[in-house]
């Protein structure tokens, strides 16, 4: 429950047909009954009705009156939660009493939405369970599914595959140098999904954002305690130090220019939430992101396979790295406040909801220009224009955009769409190539 | 679970039984009454409630003072024909030595009045402390019954004993 003004408690207790009265009886339990009720905010009272003499407290006593409502829905259980807690001395007043109302709380979920109260509930769960020494689990898979969010990494998968299939038009796709790259290549995207916890857990971006979603607000590992720091850091390390053992043993196969797109992909990676850069701190996520998950991969994993630099690969990668420069874009909307109160200054929070529409509508548009003018200049084959079959999807996304911006629980499904439109135009751009590689 | 033999009052469990919510009252630190509307479980004898560690105020409050008082007073979300109403006040101790399933035998009875329950279950991964529970179990020693609902009237009241 919150504290509620007073006046306003007042005003939204008469929209309830009836109260609770509460108080504390001679004996020390406290006695709760229904009464019916007249309410005043201006003069800070409400006038409770007739009583069973019997069940009056005694004159000045402090009551409380709660006020309560629900919408059963069967089959489900109910909605429509809200309740409205007022508190303060009672007089009698004939058969009734008038209670002066001092101090009032109360939820309302459509005010509140559940899942942000429950999180707003979070640190005073866990000094509860500190408390009773017992920690929340989860089973070992969970934990690693949620610690390293890896449901996200089709933002490699796409990229890394881009890069073998560019390889394979040039005849030179080698399957054991593309899955070595590819590997390497997770393990330093799911390094950064933990760096990027344990950063944003210390600088207290996640603990001030309140409205996590299974998009948004990070794994929130750290924050529930179902995993340490120290295991996280563990856990990162390890990630990295794979995926730079695999880096070396790549670049000393396929040629010593690996080194450097490696070296830039970790870099990145660390740079992105570390101090002293924190680039997504700055604004800089989103093109953090487009040259990781874009150009770098796609093009680490061709050197990986041809031994060779080129521009196909960098220039092939374009409209996925737009694209997944937008899921983090939109991620990030839900995250404004929490990110806004941490100092966690990405675009988003410059933006304002008109700006951030516009700015999400432009680069998607760029994606798909981009996608046919490729074609059109002969960096990519004809088939890859499969990819545009997507466009109805960005068309949705557009549309949740504008219609659930303020909304973290409602722009959902906005998000699921969204991330869906990297997946899936990647893919189809993949698939052009090919079946261009293959006819 | 408690005796099988119900000793609360009929009318009581029949309330108590298709009650989707009902209120709480706990007594805080500064000796005041403070109300939460909870889903009320039964099974006749000893009335049983839940509470995320996320929500953990009453939790503390019952365990300084577990002197509380339940009342099922709201026609909507006690959907009885005819309507009456309870007040029940009894003892009560927070049941915690296993947070993470212990309240989990009660599942039974929640799922009856709020079979929603299972959905959020099976994504236990995603609210995590939510499923975190401590159980409120609640043992009556007095029951205020109001046949007509009209709680202005004098109540009969049902002094329990025996109950354990």
């Amino acid at each position: 429950m919150a504290k509620l003004e007073v006046a306003d408690a007042i005003s939204r207790a008469q929209t309830y047909p009836h109260a609770v009265l509460a108080y504390v009886g001679p004996d020390g339990y406290p006695v709760n009954i229904a009464v019916d009720f007249t309410g005043s905010a201006t003069g800070a009272v409400v006038d409770v009705g007739a009583l069973d003499p019997d069940l009056r407290p005694a004159d000045g006593q402090e009551v409380e009156l709660t006020f309560s409502h629900i919408r059963p829905q069967p089959g489900v259980g109910y909605d429509e939660r809200r309740y409205v807690n007022l508190w303060g001395p009672a007089t009698p007043t004939g058969a009734g009493l008038r209670v002066a109302v001092r101090r009032a709380s109360g939820w309302d979920e459509a005010d509140t939405p559940f899942f942000e109260y429950a999180e707003r509930g979070v640190p005073a769960g866990r000094d509860y369970l500190d408390e009773l020494g017992a920690r929340p689990r989860l089973s070992g898979l969970w934990t690693v599914f949620l610690a390293t969010r890896l449901p996200f990494l089709t933002a490699t998968v796409i990229p890394v595959g881009l890069g073998g299939v560019v390889a394979a038009r040039d005849g030179a796709f080698h399957t054991l140098w593309f899955v070595l790259a590819l590997v390497a290549a997770i393990a330093v995207h799911l390094g950064l999904n933990m760096a990027n916890d344990l950063f944003d857990d210390a600088n207290g971006a996640d603990a001030a954002n309140v409205t996590p979603t299974p998009f948004s607000g990070g794994s929130r590992v750290l924050q529930y305690g179902l995993v340490t720091r120290r295991a996280m850091v563990t856990g990162c390390a390890t990630l990295y130090a794979v995926a730079v053992g695999l880096g070396l043993f790549l670049a000393a196969e396929r040629g010593w220019g690996l080194l450097w797109i490696g070296a830039v992909g970790i870099v990145l990676s660390l740079a992105y939430s570390a101090p002293p850069l924190r680039l997504v701190h700055r604004g800089l996520g989103e093109p953090v992101t487009a040259l990781g998950f874009g150009p770098v991969m796609a093009l680490g994993a061709y050197f990986a396979c041809t031994g060779r630099w080129s521009w196909q690969p960098v220039l092939a990668s374009l409209p996925v790295a737009l694209l997944i420069a937008l899921v983090l874009y939109v991620n990030q909307i839900p995250d404004r406040a929490g990110d806004a109160a941490s100092g966690k200054r990405t675009l988003i929070v410059r933006f304002s909801a008109a700006q951030v529409q516009t700015g999400y509508a432009v680069t998607v548009v760029g994606a798909f220009v981009c996608i046919v003018a490729e074609v059109v200049a002969g960096v990519t084959p004809a088939w890859t224009l499969l990819a545009l079959a997507t466009l109805p999807l960005a068309w949705r996304v557009w549309n949740g955009l504008r219609a659930h911006y303020g909304d973290p629980y409602a722009l959902m499904p906005t998000m699921q769409s969204n991330i869906l439109l990297h997946l899936l135009t990647g893919l189809l751009f993949v698939l052009g190539y090919v079946i261009a590689v293959v006819s | 679970m408690s005796d099988p033999t119900p000793l609360l009052p009929p009318s009581v469990i029949e309330l108590l039984d298709v009650a989707l919510v009902g209120e709480l009252t706990v007594v805080d630190e500064a000796g005041l009454p403070i109300t939460y509307p909870l889903i009320p479980l039964s099974d006749g004898n000893v009335i049983y409630l839940t509470s995320s560690v996320l929500f953990s105020r009453k939790l503390r409050h019952i365990k300084a003072n577990p002197k509380v008082c339940l009342s099922l007073t709201d026609p909507v979300a006690v959907p009885v024909e005819p309507f009456h109403r309870a007040t029940i006040q009894g003892d009560a101790r927070v049941v915690e030595e296993d947070v993470h399933e212990g309240w989990e035998r009660l599942l039974p009875m929640w799922r009856a009045k709020e079979p929603v329950i299972d959905f959020f279950l099976k994504k236990r991964f995603g609210i995590p402390l939510f499923f975190e529970r401590s159980v409120i179990e609640i043992t009556p020693h007095r029951v205020l019954w109001w046949e007509d609902g009209r709680a202005s009237e004098p109540a009969r009241v049902y002094e329990l004993t025996g109950v354990s």
